[in-house]
């Protein structure tokens, strides 16, 4: 069994496990969320051994140089000697400035970071709060159009984090965040392709970013955004994106249901609404954010009907791990 | 002389050929049911080891490995008629590709050089 040093200790990985799970249970606090790979609350650093390559997915090539990887990833087969890294490096204080329902389901979060920090639309980053409880969002704000970072939370049954967020949080209130990460986002050279932007609930935040992001760059192609939800409730930013279209010939938006009730939104799966378009599209590039099995589901179909993987960016929204303690 | 792998193009072949075949693999009514799983990232990794290894190129697959990367399948069926399709699957991506027919006579017998140890025999 590998060996794995911690804080003076030495505990005897089984193989296969994480080194998160390893900690875990020796009862050293780890902050975690997602145990998936894609919030990176579990960052920390290895000073002595081999990491193997999975561990570093989808860190900055500056972070993996570092020794930096994610605890729920690293499957050491090899004794390995790990620490908490400097949170203050790889943490942004931050203020709520505001706080602004977009439907019953969905507020708008508006956070000024203190000093610089980068990202780029439809990325997404983990808010903590300061119990140590953190989740991940994504960025639906444009750095330079914006002044403000800008979250979609949709309101969880039972939610800790969102719950929190709808019932407790104010302006004013001092937040923390990761850096950003995650590759949803526009690139240049699409200019005059057609975008595919699908979305359930509030899986339309990053979309919303990487549409005016592609607006800001002076996107040529076409844009179809499609968002779905399971009622007229879920649905949000109706009017605005509605101006968009109409200002943008380029830009055509559609919603949809499974149940309309008594409104005239179409009911339709946003999913076999994308694959009807995808047949006319020039050069598409697809955008998948939500729900993780209409992402997966889609990303899968979308591939199966010709599109290559690097054109196909997906950002599932995995709820975090069922025990994720508050950790400080 | 310059190997098979190089010939055909090396890491970039393996780039070019893998997400054809790996469509072709999961469009197959007879063998898509062993490649169900929902990762698509770790299946198209797996993938890239494949082909590498069957494109000649360097890998530290050893029969062994195969044995023990397969046997799950085995017990779930995997026979013959599975590895003569995967290896038509692989013949149909490469001609697609322009890979000489020579050449992927050459590909096909290095996958069928591990057929015993990928069936457990
Ligand atoms: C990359 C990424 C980006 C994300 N971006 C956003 C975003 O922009 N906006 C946003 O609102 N959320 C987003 N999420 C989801 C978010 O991180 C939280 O999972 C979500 O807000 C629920 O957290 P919570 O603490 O309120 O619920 P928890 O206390 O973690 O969960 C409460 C209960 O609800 C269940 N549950 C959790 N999520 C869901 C769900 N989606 N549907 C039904 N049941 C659920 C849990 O299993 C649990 O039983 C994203 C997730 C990821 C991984
Ligand atoms: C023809 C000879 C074959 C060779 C040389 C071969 C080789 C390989 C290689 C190198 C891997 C990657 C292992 C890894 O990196 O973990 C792999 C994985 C896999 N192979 Fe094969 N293979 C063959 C035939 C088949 C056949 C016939 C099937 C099923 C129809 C099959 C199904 C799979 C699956 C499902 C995996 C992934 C296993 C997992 O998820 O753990 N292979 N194979
Ligand atoms: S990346 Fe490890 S817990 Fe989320």
């Amino acid at each position: 069994m590998p060996q794995l040093h911690f804080n003076g200790t030495a505990i005897e990985l089984p193989p296969g496990q994480s080194v998160l799970d390893g900690l875990l249970e020796h009862g050293h606090a780890i902050a975690n969320s997602c145990r998936a790979g894609a919030c990176q609350a579990c960052l920390m650093q290895a000073t002595e051994g081999d990491l193997p390559p999975q561990a570093q997915i989808g860190l900055k090539p500056t972070q993996a140089s570092q020794g930096y990887f994610l605890a729920c990833q690293c499957r050491p087969e090899k004794p390995l000697s790990v620490r908490l890294p400097d949170m203050a490096e790889h943490r942004h204080a931050a203020v709520v400035t505001e706080l602004q329902p977009l439907s019953e389901q969905v507020m708008a979060v508006s956070v000024r970071p203190e000093g610089d920090y980068p990202y780029r639309p439809g990325q997404y980053t983990t808010l903590w709060r300061d119990d140590g409880l953190g989740r991940s969002y994504s960025l639906a704000s444009v750095p330079g159009v914006d002044a403000e970072l800008r979250f979609h939370v949709r309101r969880v049954p039972n939610g800790r984090f969102s719950g929190w967020v709808f019932d407790q949080l104010r302006p004013g209130q001092r937040i923390d965040l990761q850096c950003a990460t995650g590759d949803c986002v526009y690139l240049p050279e699409y200019g005059d392709d057609d975008l595919l932007l699908v979305g359930t609930a509030t899986g339309l935040a990053p979309l919303y970013g990487i549409l005016r992001e592609a607006l800001r760059q002076g996107h040529r192609g076409a844009i179809h955004l499609l968002h779905g939800a399971y009622d007229p409730q879920g649905l949000y930013l109706r009017d605005e994106l509605g101006d968009l279209a109409d200002r943008h010939p380029h830009i055509h938006y559609h919603a949809a249901v499974l149940e309309a009730g008594d409104s005239d939104v179409t009911v339709a799966q946003v999913d076999g609404l994308a694959l009807e378009q995808l047949s006319g599209l020039n050069n598409p590039v697809a955008y998948l954010c939500g729900a993780p099995d209409f992402v997966q589901g889609l990303r899968k179909r979308l591939f199966l009907a010709g599109m290559a993987m690097n054109r196909i960016h997906a950002d599932a929204f995995l709820p975090a791990a069922a025990n994720t303690a508050s950790t400080s | 002389m310059t190997s098979l792998y190089e010939r055909i193009g090396g890491a970039q072949a393996v780039d070019l050929a893998v997400e054809n075949f790996y469509r072709k693999v999961l469009t197959d009514d007879r063998i898509s049911h062993f490649f169900d799983g929902v990762d698509m990232d770790a299946q198209i990794a797996k993938q890239k080891g494949f082909l590498t290894m069957v494109f000649g190129g360097p890998h530290s697959y050893t029969g062994q490995n195969m044995r023990d990367g397969h046997k799950h399948l085995v017990a779930r069926g995997l026979n013959d008629s599975h590895v003569d399709a995967v290896i038509e699957l692989l013949g149909q991506t490469l001609a697609e590709l322009g890979v000489a027919d020579s050449d992927i006579a050459e590909i096909a017998a290095i996958a069928n050089s591990v057929r015993d140890d990928v069936l457990d025999r």
